[in-house]
């Protein structure tokens, strides 16, 4: 988009935030530093309109409670039995003060109501230009794209939290988010948004983050097995080092004279196939790798392929980019999306020297 | 009809005991008919009334001690007690695996737990346990009627109940079920686990619920003894009429919901799943529709037991008769039109969404109404503080922090930030635990004497009440604070910044079920024959109908119908000397 | 006790007592419980169907094409012969009612059979109608056979558009649960019917005949609704 165009060659600046981009994976995580009971950092634009509301509605809550309990308490020690003939008031009841007691709560609720719906409005409406951001969540991954810097995507693992997701501050963007399974539900506290993300529909949302860090993102549309897994780290930076940065980390390129099978090991863990395939033996939702070279597997038909030589890396490859093709017995199909388009061939070498180690 | 022209212009003179101390006690219900036949082909509303009671408290049992495994999971950010947990059992079952094969099976036993707490709370517990068990045992009493109108429809419920939850039972035992009580689709047609089952029982529940519901109406309708005006009736009597009234225009859209879901898992028709051309968020909308109403279904109940707890224990004549019980009627109504709120952030259209939180708003009022005149009774009343009144006590102060959130999360933007975290939790616990069921168990000491001629130990129940307090406020307030940082619900692992507040939480639910299990002990414990101090028929002095006969009543409620003459809060202690407060 | 006008009554009319289970204190209490419960019970009824006229109303707004062009697969024969025939039997079983309000048994006898014999014509007719669909691949969900059923479409000069699995799936779940509805009538009415030859009912006590009857009426009005909306989509 417009920033891209105005890209030049690295700045220092950039490669500045490349060696600390370096560290993604093992950044220190934001949850350790924050406190219990510390409040909940204000980070985007909706998020101190969010917070006063709340505020206000604690002290109106605050308030009404003290007056009940006030009298109640007062009641209780006033009027306790203190024989077994006392006598008690006629009262039984009294139109004007139920006219009070109805219509007061009633006009507080209706300022209330204007408010947090005024607030809601504003995050309705998309800004027009925004930074565009396309999310796709799945059992248990999420998967968040850049329209406008093609090739950047992050995914997120369900083994270690880390960063998914690359905002500048103080620009507003625009979430475009699907589903390929079931519900889930995208949810940054410090942003105060959360919207759900439904297969079969796009839904949107939008912020303007206001604070520089690291911050927690969570799946809150209860998912499966993994739901409480399906959490990343939002990173907003400063916007002069945004562009180079995301560039830097988003392209899961290969390290300065990495091997193959620590590229694989890191893309395993970057794109997600964790979240369905271990390397330890026991089978999640698809097959374990470990052993997978030299096994022999039976598909859903009967068939059998042996995972060897050439063969075993075109059926490999053929499972990457087109995994309904053969399905493993015993597995559902139509679980694993294709990842055509998203791997390139260099990095499908690299998973298999990687599986290979396993 | 009852012969509204009865009504006298003042409400006559103040009820005395009506009980006939000259005639020899005849025997109560229980001695009536001996035998197991006599229990499970019995007509008896008041039988049932025992039966339900009994059952209603296994389940919760069940439900509860599911929570207190769960909540031990939550002791550590990371998942290692349920591993543990699911070891030992393979263990015992002579199958022994790894703590890594058994941790990566124990995500799916927490949210099994979960949805097992969730479900059988709802659906075996709360909806059916105070019509089922108070409602059957005191409306035909509180009417002046000898039974409900249909007997034997009455029996019919409680075994369709019993066989609903058979089938969640099995569905306990068969591979359990994961999908949360709400049954969201996609996820509810695709999932693994027993969701047929589950949801086959949840339907046939459906059934016990409607047929009770229309049950009662027509009792309330056509049974009450001559004089019994509308508003002679106890408020405990209107609060069952008005959750009857929402069981029976609610619960078969949830049976058609549950059908839809089932025929959707076997036939895929495709209505809710988006890979076949359906529309997801329509499950939440049929969803909701039912269980919105189904929470006033909860509650309504509730605030029954405690209008009759704060009126008979402060011996005052309840303040603001008519708006409470048209309030709840009120209610009644407006729930079905607020079901949205639960979907703010699901992709309905902003419209809706306002709309809904604005009709939200609107179903505050009236339950502001009740609580402002339960406080108001309590002025110049003259206040015990014995067991019953100590849980109508606490009603108050939890169902208002209860119902006070529930404002939060009707506010649209804030419930953006709060949907689906601990906040919600929180809120709900606080207006179903803290509301429903401790004014229900409020109504089971009060009610205790009347059900089984015995009473319980005074000093040991208040112990009970104290720890019933500090454990419910110490596992959920602070959930509120977590909710509030985003803290996401439904969660097995979750981050080590949220650790100590989980602590805390589960520390009071091990109070909390102490207190529980401390109180289910010593009221079983006064039914011992041992005890056999005589319990007057009338405790506490109440003044409506179900407290003039014999406690526990004979088999057919009185000797003679009873003629009502006045309103069910008029005590002899009010003093009508001046007579100016009243108008 | 509207009709209970001794004038009316012809020769050889019978007139059993109410029985009067203990816990009601009046005929009338008992007869207006029974019929307010009955009328509570329908009004369940219709809530029930209506969600699934919900649902229909929703898959309409999605897919309208897919609804019109679907549609045209069903036999409006068939379902206006059945149209016809549950209102004639619904008038029957009116027929029944007034039988047994004015003590006539061998009238609400013939009638009740009447009414019967219809509801087996109409279960018969949705049997001839269900195998036939199912003969075409036409099942519900994801049964369907898109081939087959294409097929049939095109030899009848229709061509199937969307997803008409989704509109099938609704058809089978509206009109197999209205069936099991007229199966439970079959069920009932055979036991009013069974009453109604020991001479149970006559002008003071018909209240069991009354009640089958307004469910029988329920089960005919839903159907109104169900074929227009299947049937002769426009
Ligand atoms: C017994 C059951 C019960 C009751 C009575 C209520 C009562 C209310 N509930 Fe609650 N609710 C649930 C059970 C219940 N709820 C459950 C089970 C869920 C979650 C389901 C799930 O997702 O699993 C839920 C969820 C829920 C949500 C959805 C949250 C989300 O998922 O994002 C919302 C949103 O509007 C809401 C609102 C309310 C409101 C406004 C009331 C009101 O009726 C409360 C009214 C009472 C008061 C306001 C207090 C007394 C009044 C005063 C002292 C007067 C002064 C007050 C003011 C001026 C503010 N509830
Ligand atoms: C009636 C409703 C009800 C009640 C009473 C409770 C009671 C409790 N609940 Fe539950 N809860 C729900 C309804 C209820 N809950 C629902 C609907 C959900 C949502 C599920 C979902 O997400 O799908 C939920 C979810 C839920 C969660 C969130 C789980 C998650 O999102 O990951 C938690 C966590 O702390 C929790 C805890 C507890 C605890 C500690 C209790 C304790 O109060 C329990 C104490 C009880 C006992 C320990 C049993 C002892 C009882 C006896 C011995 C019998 C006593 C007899 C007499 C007194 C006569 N509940
Ligand atoms: C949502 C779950 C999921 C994700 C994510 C996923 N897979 Fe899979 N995978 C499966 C399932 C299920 C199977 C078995 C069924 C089949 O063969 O299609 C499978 C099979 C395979 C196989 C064949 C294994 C064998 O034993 O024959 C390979 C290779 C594979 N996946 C590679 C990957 C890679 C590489 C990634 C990530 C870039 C990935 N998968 C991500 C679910 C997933
Ligand atoms: Cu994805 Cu929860
Ligand atoms: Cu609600």
């Amino acid at each position: 988009m417009i920033l891209s165009m105005f890209m030049g060659p690295p700045t220092e600046a950039a490669q500045e935030v490349a060696k600390n981009t370096e560290t993604v994976a093992t950044v220190e995580p934001p949850w350790e530093t924050l406190h219990s009971w510390a409040p909940l950092p204000e980070a985007s634009t909706f998020a101190p309109g969010t917070e006063t509301l709340y505020m206000f509605i604690v002290w109106l809550s605050t308030f009404f409670f003290v007056v009940v309990m006030g009298a109640m308490f007062w009641f209780m020690y006033r009027h306790r039995r203190r024989g077994d003939d006392d006598k008690t008031s006629s009262i039984t009841h009294n139109g004007k003060i139920e006219f009070l007691w109805s219509a007061i709560p009633a006009v507080l609720l209706l300022v209330v109501f204007v408010w947090g719906e005024l607030d809601f409005i504003k995050q309705s409406v998309l800004p027009p230009d925004a930074i565009d951001i396309r999310i796709t969540g799945r059992q248990w991954s999420w998967t968040v794209e850049y329209p406008d810097y093609p090739g950047v995507s992050f995914t997120s693992s369900t083994e270690t939290p880390e960063v998914v997701m690359m905002v500048p501050k103080g620009r507003p963007v625009r979430l475009t988010m699907t589903s390929t399974d079931v519900i889930h539900s995208f949810f940054v506290p410090v942003f105060r948004v959360k919207r759900d993300v439904v297969p079969g529909r796009y839904t949107n949302l939008w912020f303007e983050a206001t604070q520089v860090g690291e911050y927690n993102m969570y799946c809150t549309e209860y998912c499966g097995e993994q739901h409480s897994k399906m959490t990343g780290v939002v990173k907003v930076l400063e916007p002069e080092l945004f562009e180079a940065a995301l560039l830097e980390a988003g392209k899961l390129e290969r390290g300065d004279g990495e091997e193959d099978k620590v590229y694989g090991a890191r893309i395993y863990k970057r794109r997600g196939c964790d979240a369905c395939h271990s390397t330890d033996g026991l089978a999640k939702t698809g097959p374990t790798w470990k052993g997978l070279w030299g096994r022999t597997e039976t598909m859903k038909d009967g068939s059998t392929v042996t995972i060897d030589g050439a063969a075993g890396e075109n059926y490999i490859s053929e499972s990457i980019l087109d995994p309904n093709a053969k399905i493993v017995s015993g597995f559902g199909g139509a679980q694993m999306p294709s990842f055509r388009g998203q791997l390139s061939d260099e990095q499908i070498k690299a998973l298999i020297a990687y599986m290979k180690t396993l | 009809m009852a012969n509204d022209k009865e009504k006298s212009k003042s409400e006559g003179e103040p009820t005395e005991s009506k009980v006939d101390t000259s005639r020899p006690r005849e025997p109560s219900f229980y001695e009536a008919q001996k035998g197991w036949k006599s229990w499970a082909f019995t007509l008896d509303h008041k039988r049932l009334g025992v039966m339900y009671l009994l059952s209603t408290m296994i389940f919760f049992f069940i439900a509860g001690m599911s929570a207190i495994l769960f909540r031990t999971e939550l002791l550590t950010p990371q998942g290692d007690f349920l591993p543990w947990l699911n070891q030992q059992l393979a263990g015992m079952m002579g199958q022994p695996i790894s703590i890594e094969e058994a941790a990566a099976q124990s995500g799916t036993t927490y949210n099994k737990l979960f949805t097992v707490h969730g479900a059988v709370m709802v659906f075996l517990v709360i909806i059916p346990s105070v019509p089922g068990a108070l409602g059957n045992f005191l409306l035909p009493l509180m009417l002046g009627a000898k039974d409900v109108a249909f007997p034997r429809l009455n029996l019919a419920s409680f075994w369709i109940y019993s066989l609903g939850a058979i089938f969640f039972l099995y569905t306990l035992f068969m591979g359990g079920l994961d999908t949360g009580w709400t049954f969201y689709t996609p996820y509810s047609t695709n999932t693994g686990t027993a969701v047929i089952s589950a949801t086959a029982g949840a339907f046939i529940l459906g059934f016990s619920s409607i047929l009770t519901g229309i049950n009662f109406m027509v009792t309330i309708h056509k049974m009450r003894a001559p004089g019994m005006t509308w508003y002679r009736m106890p408020l405990f009597v209107w609060a069952i009429y008005a959750t009857a009234v929402i069981q029976v225009l609610a619960t078969p859209v949830l049976a058609i919901t549950l059908l839809l879901l089932m025929v959707e898992r076997t036939l895929g028709i495709g209505i809710f799943d988006p890979a076949m051309g359906g529309d997801p968020v329509l499950f939440q909308h049929f969803f909701w529709f039912y269980s919105h109403p189904a929470v006033y279904i909860m509650i309504l109940p509730g605030f029954g037991i405690e209008s009759e707890l704060i009126a008979v224990h402060s011996r005052k004549h309840i303040f603001g008769y008519k708006a409470i019980a048209l309030s709840s009627v009120a209610i009644a109504i407006i729930s079905f039109v607020v079901w949205g709120h639960h979907m703010f952030v699901s992709g309905q259209s902003e419209l809706a969404g306002i709309v809904f939180s604005f009709l939200t708003f609107a179903v505050a009022v009236p339950t502001a109404i009740k609580v402002f005149s339960w406080v108001a009774t309590l002025y110049k009343g003259s206040i015990a503080f014995n067991t019953p009144m100590l849980y109508g006590l606490m009603f108050l102060f939890t169902f208002t922090i209860g119902g006070l959130t529930g404002v939060f999360l009707g506010t649209l933007s804030v419930d953006v930030h709060l949907h689906d975290t601990y906040f919600v939790v929180a809120h709900f616990h606080y207006v179903m635990m803290g509301g429903t069921i401790i004014a229900f168990i409020g109504g089971i000491h009060h009610w205790w004497p009347k059900m089984f001629g015995k009473m319980y130990h005074e000093g040991s129940a208040k112990i009970g009440a104290l720890l019933v307090f500090v454990g419910f406020n110490t596992t959920f307030f602070n959930q509120f604070v977590m909710g509030g940082q985003g803290m996401p619900r439904r969660y097995y692992t979750y981050v080590p910044q949220f650790q100590e507040q989980h602590v805390l939480s589960t520390i009071g639910a091990y109070i909390l079920a102490v207190g529980l299990l401390w109180t289910a002990t010593y009221l079983l414990y006064s039914l011992r024959k041992s005890n056999d101090a005589p319990v007057a028929d009338n405790p506490w002095g109440g003044a409506s109908l179900e407290w003039q006969t014999q406690s526990p009543p004979i088999e057919h409620n009185f000797h003679d119908t009873p003629r009502v003459t006045t309103g069910p809060y008029n005590f002899p202690q009010i003093d009508r000397t001046g007579e100016v407060d009243g108008h | 006790m509207s009709s209970h006008d001794a004038k009316a009554m012809r020769p050889g009319a019978i007139d059993p007592p109410m029985p009067l289970a203990h816990h009601f204190d009046t005929p009338g209490q008992q007869a207006g419980s029974a019929k307010f419960g009955m009328w509570v019970f329908l009004a369940t009824e219709i809530l029930m169907f209506s969600g699934l006229f919900l649902a229909y109303f929703v898959v309409r707004m999605l897919y309208p094409e897919m609804v019109l062009s679907s549609h045209e697969l069903l036999d409006k024969t068939m379902g206006g012969v059945n149209t016809v025939v549950l209102l004639t039997s619904s008038f029957t079983m009116a027929m029944a009612v007034r039988a047994a309000q004015l003590g006539d048994q061998k009238g609400v006898v013939r009638n009740i059979i009447l009414t019967i014999l219809f509801a087996f014509v109409f279960m018969g007719v949705k049997y001839v109608e269900y195998t036939g669909k199912f003969a075409h691949g036409i099942f519900p969900g994801k049964y369907f056979d898109y081939v087959a059923a294409g097929e049939y479409a095109r030899e009848h000069g229709h061509v199937l558009a969307g997803k008409p699995h989704i509109f099938f799936g609704l058809y089978f779940v509206m009109t197999g649960l209205h069936g099991v509805h007229v199966l439970a009538g079959i069920g009932v009415l055979t036991w009013v019917l069974l009453r109604a030859r020991k001479g149970e009912f006559g002008p003071r006590y018909y209240a069991p005949v009354e009640n089958v009857g307004l469910y029988w009426h329920i089960v005919d009005l839903v159907w109104i609704f169900l074929f227009p909306l299947l049937y002769l989509v426009r």
